[in-house]
């Protein structure tokens, strides 16, 4: 077996790719629900039916893509410059607890000034502690992968310290959770009687705007250009420490921001529930987007589909819902597989 | 301060020690072989949870412990051949993958449990190792009780490191191991298959991965419980940078980190009042950047760490 680069790429292989991968992973994901004694087919359709059957599952998956969207945009900005942020799920509660912090009761602004407040604040937040693993990385040589992930646990227990002392709200019951935002901070319903928020317009807006600074900027060029070849760019004149700190910008303060919106639009207060690993499935939305900033919306859709799909089926068939996460995972996989065959052939032989 | 000096000499606390060490030992040695190997094996974490819970289920079934254990190892090897098709045959992003590999093992761990065991409040038991006392040798005054009052996996983890030490360092396909780290296209100008190589590497230390999260399972604790790995592996990666890829300091750091986490532990009891004991929870991951930190500037990686290899290509 040899691997040979292929000269050209026909488009619509690439665009094909994402469709092509979640399709395996339904088809590897059949033995699984076999395994549990199902018929494939009739899961599929609960699964279907439970995500996209009726404007209620719709406005779900939508707002469960929310958070993916912008976790998503992170990991999707970090990778492509090589910076290997695996620490989305720590940031997000970062933002969650910035929000936290401003919008119950610190200050009271109208709406309109008050949600942008709430996000800033979030991205911050993102952006502050994605700059620990940025320094040490870029002043001490220490690697990234390992401080952004280790970084998560230290973040979750900090939550959880201020959710059973100082933050906890007497009001609730004695479940640690904190004090709800106030009205002027929490996002609006954009959808009547749906939990569908505001947090979606600002996801897309972000995605047009990462789109644009990518395409259309010269941190955009830097961007991509240090993730294609770091010597070159050291050649060319581009600050691989600058870039790597830009990236970690965007790439923290997007994570962040993930958390102002569960916080602020979905939840209304800071739990420890806040986020199912959104952090970690953005990588696989990233990934399926094949990092690019406007495919992030589709494949984060897609994906949030499958989570909530995967939810009423299991409420219908007996499936564990961690169906939807082994889902996940294979198409992660798959497209790695399906992205180096788009750019290389296998050639069977000598 | 002389509190803490007389908590060093009891040998409760270095028993203890030696527990935690010992899923340390095995997955920092399994994430070393990788490593050494030119591959770096994110799926760690996940390795570790399939690991826990397959040995575990065994012995639910009615298995006996060391057919679980070695049921725990197989299924590590089959996410470690998963993980160098994609990495080593492919040659896709190693950092992706492993995070793929980590998802995936984690999440049919949980849906198998889910499936196979019926939701109750208290999650149901298994008979663990037992302690076997290693005669003589666990005379000796608090540190042999330490070290040879253990399950035999422990003594297991012992006999590994020396093993890794031995075969990597003293035999030639240990050579052959470390080439492919450094400089496969060396390898390849002798006719060796650089990728078989790498595969081997990858999953004999999944296996190694498997089997330290199947101690905490079947040895530490008698149950399976969701998210008990708890960034072990993690950890381990860390360990693995801070040993300079060498077993014997991956011994002694699993052994180093083991003894601030017992500490920790028994400092959460004494502080709790004042202090509240998420602070001391996070001190093992402070623990483990600050060791990076330390070695980062002079830490050797291999050489060939994260590169592909493709066969016949030309530098």
């Amino acid at each position: 077996m040899r691997i040979k680069t292929r000269r050209n790429t026909p488009v619509w292989l690439i665009a094909a790719l994402p469709i092509l991968s979640i399709g395996v992973a339904f088809i590897i994901g059949a033995f699984f629900i076999i395994w549990a004694g199902e018929s494939p087919i009739n899961a599929y359709i609960a699964l279907i039916k439970g995500s996209l059957g009726s404007t209620f599952a719709i406005t779900e998956s939508l707002s469960r893509a929310t958070p993916l969207i912008f976790t998503g945009l992170a990991a999707a900005v970090a990778f492509r410059a090589k910076f290997w942020n695996i620490g989305a799920e720590g940031q997000l509660y970062c933002g969650a607890m910035a929000a936290t912090l401003v919008g119950t009761g610190m200050i009271d602004l109208p709406a309109p000034i008050m949600i942008p407040m709430l996000f800033i604040a979030g991205a911050i937040a993102g952006c502050l502690i994605l700059l620990v693993p940025v320094i040490l990385k870029t002043h001490m040589k220490v690697d990234e992968v390992v401080t952004t992930l280790l970084l998560n646990f230290v973040i979750l227990l900090f939550v959880n310290m201020l959710l059973e002392g100082p933050w906890k709200d007497p009001m609730a019951m004695g479940w640690p959770q904190a004090a709800r935002i106030i009205d002027n901070g929490v996002l609006p319903t954009i959808v009547a009687k749906s939990r569908l928020h505001l947090g979606l317009i600002v996801a897309l807006l972000m995605s047009v705007l990462m789109w644009a600074i990518i395409r259309f900027t010269v941190w955009g060029y830097e961007i991509r250009a240090v993730g294609h070849n770091q010597q070159a760019s050291t050649f060319y004149g581009i600050s691989i420490n600058k870039s790597v700190l830009m990236v970690a910008l965007f790439s923290g303060g997007l994570a962040g921001m993930a958390g102002v919106s569960e916080v602020a639009g979905l939840k209304g207060y800071l739990t420890l529930t806040l986020s199912p690993g959104f952090g970690y499935t953005g990588i696989a939305v990233a990934m399926l987007a094949q990092l690019h900033p406007i495919g992030v919306i589709i494949s984060a859709i897609f994906l949030a589909a499958i989570y909530v799909g995967a939810d009423a089926m299991s409420r219908t068939i007996d499936i564990p819902n961690y169906i939807a996460d082994i889902l996940v995972a294979i198409s992660l996989l798959s497209v790695l597989v399906g992205a180096m065959l788009t750019r290389y052939r296998i050639v069977w032989g000598k | 301060m002389m509190e803490l000096f007389e908590m060093m000499l009891t040998t409760g606390l270095w028993a203890s020690v030696i527990r935690i060490a010992t899923p340390l030992i095995f997955a920092t040695l399994g994430e070393l072989i990788c490593e050494r190997a030119g591959v770096l094996n994110l799926g760690i974490e996940g390795i570790m949870t399939i690991g826990a819970m397959a040995g575990w289920l065994w012995v639910y079934q009615g298995g006996d412990l060391w057919g679980g254990i070695v049921f725990a190892a197989i299924v590590g090897m089959i996410f470690g051949f998963l993980h160098s098709a994609l990495v080593v045959y492919l040659g896709v992003s190693q950092h992706v993958s492993g995070i793929g590999i980590t998802l995936l093992a984690s999440s049919i761990s949980y849906y198998a449990y889910t499936l196979l065991i019926p939701f109750s409040t208290t999650p149901p038991k298994i008979v663990p190792f037992s302690v076997f006392e290693v005669p003589i040798l666990s005379s000796i005054p608090i540190i042999g009780q330490a070290l040879f009052h253990q399950s035999a996996l422990t003594y297991l983890s012992y006999i590994l490191v020396v093993i890794t030490f031995f075969v990597l360092y003293k035999m030639p396909i240990g050579l052959t191991v470390r080439m492919a780290g450094e400089n496969p296209v060396a390898n390849e100008a002798q006719g060796i298959n650089v990728l078989l190589i790498r595969t081997g590497a990858v999953m004999a230390g999944s296996a190694l991965m498997a089997i330290g999260g199947a101690f905490l399972t079947m040895s530490a604790f008698d149950a399976f419980y969701f998210g008990m790995i708890n960034g072990r592996g993690w950890i381990c990666v860390a360990l693995v940078i801070f040993a300079s890829w060498r077993p014997g300091k991956a011994f002694l750091g699993a052994i180093l980190f083991a003894l601030f986490e017992a500490l920790q532990v028994r400092a959460q009891l004494i502080g709790a009042d004042v202090i509240p004991y998420q602070i001391f929870s996070m001190m093992p991951y402070f623990l483990s950047i600050l060791a990076m930190m330390l070695v980062a500037r002079k830490a050797a990686y291999p050489k060939a760490l994260l590169v592909p290899f493709r066969q016949g290509d030309r530098i």
